[in-house]
């Protein structure tokens, strides 16, 4: 089997101080969606940010098309095709929301306007509002702005700390359809989630984490059809 | 009952030195908001910094008048301006280098920047005083009146005068061109755009790949053009003399928290808010009140509300009464 | 503590080599004014060492502590008050009378426009009714004798009674100013104390019925047992002592007056020491250093944050204001016209940094080694100049050079608050 296109393999380490990842390998194909889910503390946000070199790694390392990463800062990161959006404070809230995807691309040199164009194809909502504050946005609205900016460098994989934290469950669904269809041309994402039987249901593949190390590793829907998943860590 | 007369008075002695006033404050305040939105700390040497740019615009100008070079009727202090700002800026590029870089990559309390700052004031206070001393310097020169009162007077024949000082023409125009060239930069310009964006959300600013050296630079340079304007227009519409340069740190920060730290639209209402009450607490209100009342009810005492002397409690006051009611001020800086 | 004792036996080599090869009589006096900033140091030690407070108003509570001394010990000028001493009085209540209303109508009404407006009105009826009250009374006392009066005085009591008043007038105003500002950001409060010092100097130079403004005091009393010079010059006792231990009676009336004055602040800094070690040492202390170290937790943990600030703020700067009284004492006049912020301020606050914050000894050294400096170099800077410069062929240059030694002590002082900040951020004696 050939290599997935971006793999964090066999990875160990923590913030200084006592490990919090443990020989946790997570990975995802070209075009794929790959879902991080498990208890509270198991380390879910940990191995995605390991993935993207905001912790320092003891052992194991990071892949992306081949090329060994693991060196690489999270800024070099984004340069070689990776976006990444945070949890919280994932916005610039004081600019708009124009503003806001423009600083997305700030490491672009070329002509970025058919990439906006693409964003404000995919989100509707923030072509309606881009000359608005990102700050003065809904929660849902927020969100999209933020995976947006992130998309704005044209990634070739795109990961999402928890993106439907904090919203309702309608707009939820529609930032997973949203996410899907990024998905479909031809981005590979990688996110952590607290909804897993939704993000389940949109994943490729899931990898179910348990202090640190993985527990499951399986297609979402084979994940979603395990018993032992189920009982653990779906609520029955 | 002489509403025109009252007008003028009030013109000549409280709007017109009011709104000059306020400019050079309003530009003051802008820099010190800038590098607190931008490096997050309080700068107590931006009076020194203004002090000193302006010790090197009073030097080349003075080096200009001896050569015989004048700019007409306008001060040839602007024509040495550019000279001071560049010079200056170098400085705060150099002390940023050898003092405030190494806090910054330590990523240290806001509170231990403000002390480091404190020892950059002594040092600038120091050079300014050792290069050019403790006493006034008068480098005004070009003509004094755009309009003189007497002219005024013949002109309207009015019983009171407008004199509208040159430097003060001066001072609200370039003002008004600094703060348009400010917001076009910030708002318009790359560059400008990845400051606001640093200064919002400094983590995702870094994600996006912004380059923090950089956008720090280009504030020390905005920072360092904005105090030596500031500061030269308030030397030649009143006078040059170190003290009184450190003294405005006073007002400079309350209209820069009044206005909401951090918030540039925030620094020019702050700058004028503070100087328009303070020139209008401290001004003695009897002539334009004489000419307001009928005569039997004229005023006999100054009506002013505070002496000349106390021009510091009154932006004190305001900017108690903003830490009271609004901590984050009127146009919501940072508040933590 | 080897260590300390060697930087402390350091710094009393430098008052010795000062006497020895200048005059005792200079080294002395940097002595009495070192010691005081020393007490000053301990005052903002408190502040900034255990509780993290940035205060820039030193110059202030120097300055009310001051105007302690003119209150409490100068000569009542009867014909002052009989003029308008009662017109004053009566205005500052009414003035404080006012304040007090607008802050209980804001306190009690509900929120709303007319909450904002009565407020308002009271703020303003106030102090137009102050000024009706006020403004008269002050023109009749400043219209008595204003070439050597013009002023009400003080209460003609003992100078050492004024000092604990000069640390109760700062504490008055830190109180004040600390209600205020602190639980904002750590820049307010810089920025606040940094406006309230202004303003009190401010005041002390343009009220001349309070202490006769720029027109200054002088000849205020010693205190108990300070003697006047020319008291034991004309004392055959103290003449034959000299003159039999081979002294000049001139020169040995001035030290020993000087003597007995860093005799009494010694022993002010050691008791301030004492009380601020045993605080430091209580629980009360350990209190202080936890939520200076970590506010969020302290407060979570039940800790009231802003009330014990406000206590340490008020704190440091009683003892700022009774050093301030005694400062004015040996003087024995009253110059508002000196109070400077960076004499009073900023170095105090380099003393602090250089001795190491945290620790009382620490300031104590640093008030001790950064006075003398800065005092050497004012009576001696012009010469060490002139020597340097003697290459130098005569001219506006040299000139200059030789009078702008002065100012080489402020950039001197810049460049040491930043080498030690850099290089050695906890001080010449850490914290333990």
């Amino acid at each position: 089997m050939a290599e997935p296109f971006l793999i964090g393999e066999a990875m160990t380490g923590g913030y200084g101080g006592a490990d919090i990842l443990h020989a946790c390998t997570i990975a995802v194909e070209k075009g794929q969606i790959a879902v991080i889910v498990g208890p509270n503390g198991a380390g879910k946000s940990t191995a995605m940010k390991a993935v993207f070199g905001m912790l320092r790694l003891r052992a194991g390392h990071v892949k992306l098309a081949g090329e060994d990463i693991t060196a690489l800062s999270p800024q070099a990161r984004v340069a070689k095709g990776m976006g990444f959006v945070p949890q919280t404070h994932n916005i610039f809230t004081s600019m708009t929301v124009e503003e806001n995807l423009e600083m997305g691309a700030f490491i672009r040199t070329d002509d970025f306007s058919d990439t906006l164009a693409q964003v404000y194809d995919l989100f509707p909502i923030l072509k309606q509002k881009r000359l608005q504050p990102a700050g003065e946005l809904s929660g849902g609205q927020r969100q999209q702005v933020a995976v947006g900016r992130a998309l704005m460098t044209r990634p070739k994989v795109l990961m999402l700390d928890e993106p439907t934290a904090g919203v309702s469950p309608i707009v939820m669904d529609e930032l997973f359809d949203r996410i899907i269809e990024v998905a479909r041309t031809g981005i590979s994402i990688l996110m952590v989630e607290q909804n897993a039987r939704q993000a389940l249901e949109i994943a490729d593949k899931g990898y179910v984490l348990v202090q640190g190390a993985n527990r499951f590793t399986d297609t979402g829907k084979a994940l979603l059809a395990d018993p032992e998943v189920r009982r653990s860590f779906l609520g029955g | 009952m002489d509403i025109l007369n009252a007008l003028v008075v009030f013109l000549n002695f409280v709007f017109v030195p009011g709104l000059a006033y306020g400019a050079q404050l309003a530009l003051g305040a802008l820099g010190v908001t800038l590098i607190y939105g931008i490096l997050r700390f309080s700068n107590f040497a931006h009076g020194d910094t203004m002090a000193l740019g302006t010790m090197v615009t009073i030097l080349f100008t003075w080096w200009f008048q001896s050569m015989g070079i004048s700019f007409g009727v306008l001060p040839t202090a602007l024509l040495a301006l550019p000279i001071g700002i560049a010079v200056t800026a170098l400085f705060v590029l150099g002390t940023d280098r050898v003092v405030y870089r190494f806090y910054r990559k330590q990523k240290a309390a806001p509170v231990i920047l403000v002390m480091v700052s404190l020892g950059v004031m002594f040092v600038m206070n120091g050079i300014v005083r050792l290069i050019i001393g403790v006493d006034d310097q008068n480098f005004v020169d070009g003509s004094r009146f755009v309009i003189a009162a007497g002219d005024f007077r013949e002109m309207t024949g009015l019983a009171e005068g407008l004199a509208i000082k040159t430097t003060q023409v001066v001072t609200v125009v370039t003002a008004l061109v600094v703060m348009g060239l400010l917001f076009w930069f910030l708002q318009k310009t790359r560059t400008g755009k990845s400051m606001r964006a640093f200064s919002d959300n400094e983590d995702l600013a870094l994600l996006s790949g912004i380059n923090p050296d950089r956008v720090v630079a280009v504030t020390w340079i905005i920072a360092a053009a904005l105090a030596t304007i500031a500061g030269v227009l308030y030397g030649l519409d009143k006078s040059f003399r170190p003290f009184v340069y450190f003294q405005l740190l006073l007002p400079i920060f309350a209209a820069a928290i009044v206005g909401g730290l951090g918030s540039p639209l925030g620094a020019i209402a702050g700058g004028f808010l503070i100087a328009f009450s303070e020139v209008m607490v401290t001004y003695a209100w009897k002539k334009v009140v004489t000419y307001l009342v009928p005569e039997s009810m004229a005023p006999e005492g100054l009506l002013q509300l505070m002496g000349t002397d106390y021009k510091f409690a009154v932006s004190f006051a305001i900017l108690i009464l903003v830490l009271i009611f609004m901590p984050t001020g009127l146009f919501k800086g940072k508040s933590v | 503590m080897t260590r300390n004792l060697a930087l402390f036996g350091g710094v009393a080599a430098l008052f010795i080599l000062t006497g020895a090869f200048e005059s005792w009589n200079l080294s002395l006096s940097i002595l009495g004014i070192a010691l005081l900033s020393a007490i000053m140091a301990l005052g903002v030690n408190i502040q900034w060492g255990y509780a993290g407070l940035f205060n820039t108003g030193i110059m202030g509570f120097t300055a009310l502590g001051g105007l302690a001394v003119v209150l409490v010990s100068a000569r009542p000028v009867a014909e002052g008050w009989a003029a308008g001493g009662t017109g004053i009085l009566l205005g500052l209540f009414l003035g404080a009378a006012s304040i007090a209303a607008a802050i209980f109508a804001w306190n009690r009404m509900a929120p709303g426009r007319t909450r904002t407006l009565v407020t308002l009105a009271i703020g303003v009826a106030g102090f137009f009714l102050f000024r009706a009250v006020f403004d008269p009374a002050v023109v009749a006392v400043e219209a008595f004798n204003p070439a050597t009066a013009g002023n009400l005085g003080g209460l003609g009591l003992p100078a050492l009674v004024a000092w604990p008043v000069g640390g109760l007038l700062a504490a008055a105003a830190a109180w004040a100013i600390g209600k205020i500002s602190l639980g904002l950001r750590s820049d307010y409060l810089a920025i606040a104390t940094l406006g309230i010092a202004e303003i009190i100097v401010a005041v002390m130079k343009n009220e001349d019925w309070l202490a006769r403004g720029v027109k200054n005091i002088i000849d205020l009393p010693r205190p108990w047992p300070v003697p006047y010079e020319v008291e034991l010059q004309q004392s055959a006792a103290f003449v034959d002592w000299a003159t039999r231990w081979g002294f000049d009676p001139v020169s040995a009336s001035s030290i020993v007056v000087k003597l007995l004055y860093i005799a009494l602040f010694t022993a002010v800094l050691l008791a301030v020491i004492w009380l601020s070690e045993r605080a430091l040492n209580s629980p009360w202390g350990r209190m202080m250093r936890a939520i200076r170290d970590n506010e969020v937790s302290s407060a979570a943990m039940g800790k009231d944050v802003k009330a014990r600030h406000l206590q340490v703020f008020i704190l440091g700067s009683a003892v700022v204001g009774i050093a301030g009284a005694m400062y004015t004492t040996i003087g024995g006049a009253l110059l508002p016209g000196e109070y400077n912020p960076l004499r009073f301020t900023f170095l105090v606050w380099v003393m602090v940094i250089v001795g190491g914050s945290g620790n009382n000894w620490g300031a104590v050294l640093g008030g001790l080694l950064i006075g003398w400096l800065w005092l050497i170099v004012e009576s001696l800077g012009p010469d060490v100049m002139r020597i340097m410069v003697a290459g130098l062929s005569e001219g506006p240059l040299k000139a200059h050079l030789i009078d702008s030694a002065q100012h080489m002590r402020l950039l001197t002082m810049g460049v040491i608050l930043l080498l030690v900040l850099r290089f050695s951020p906890r001080g010449l004696i850490p914290e333990k």
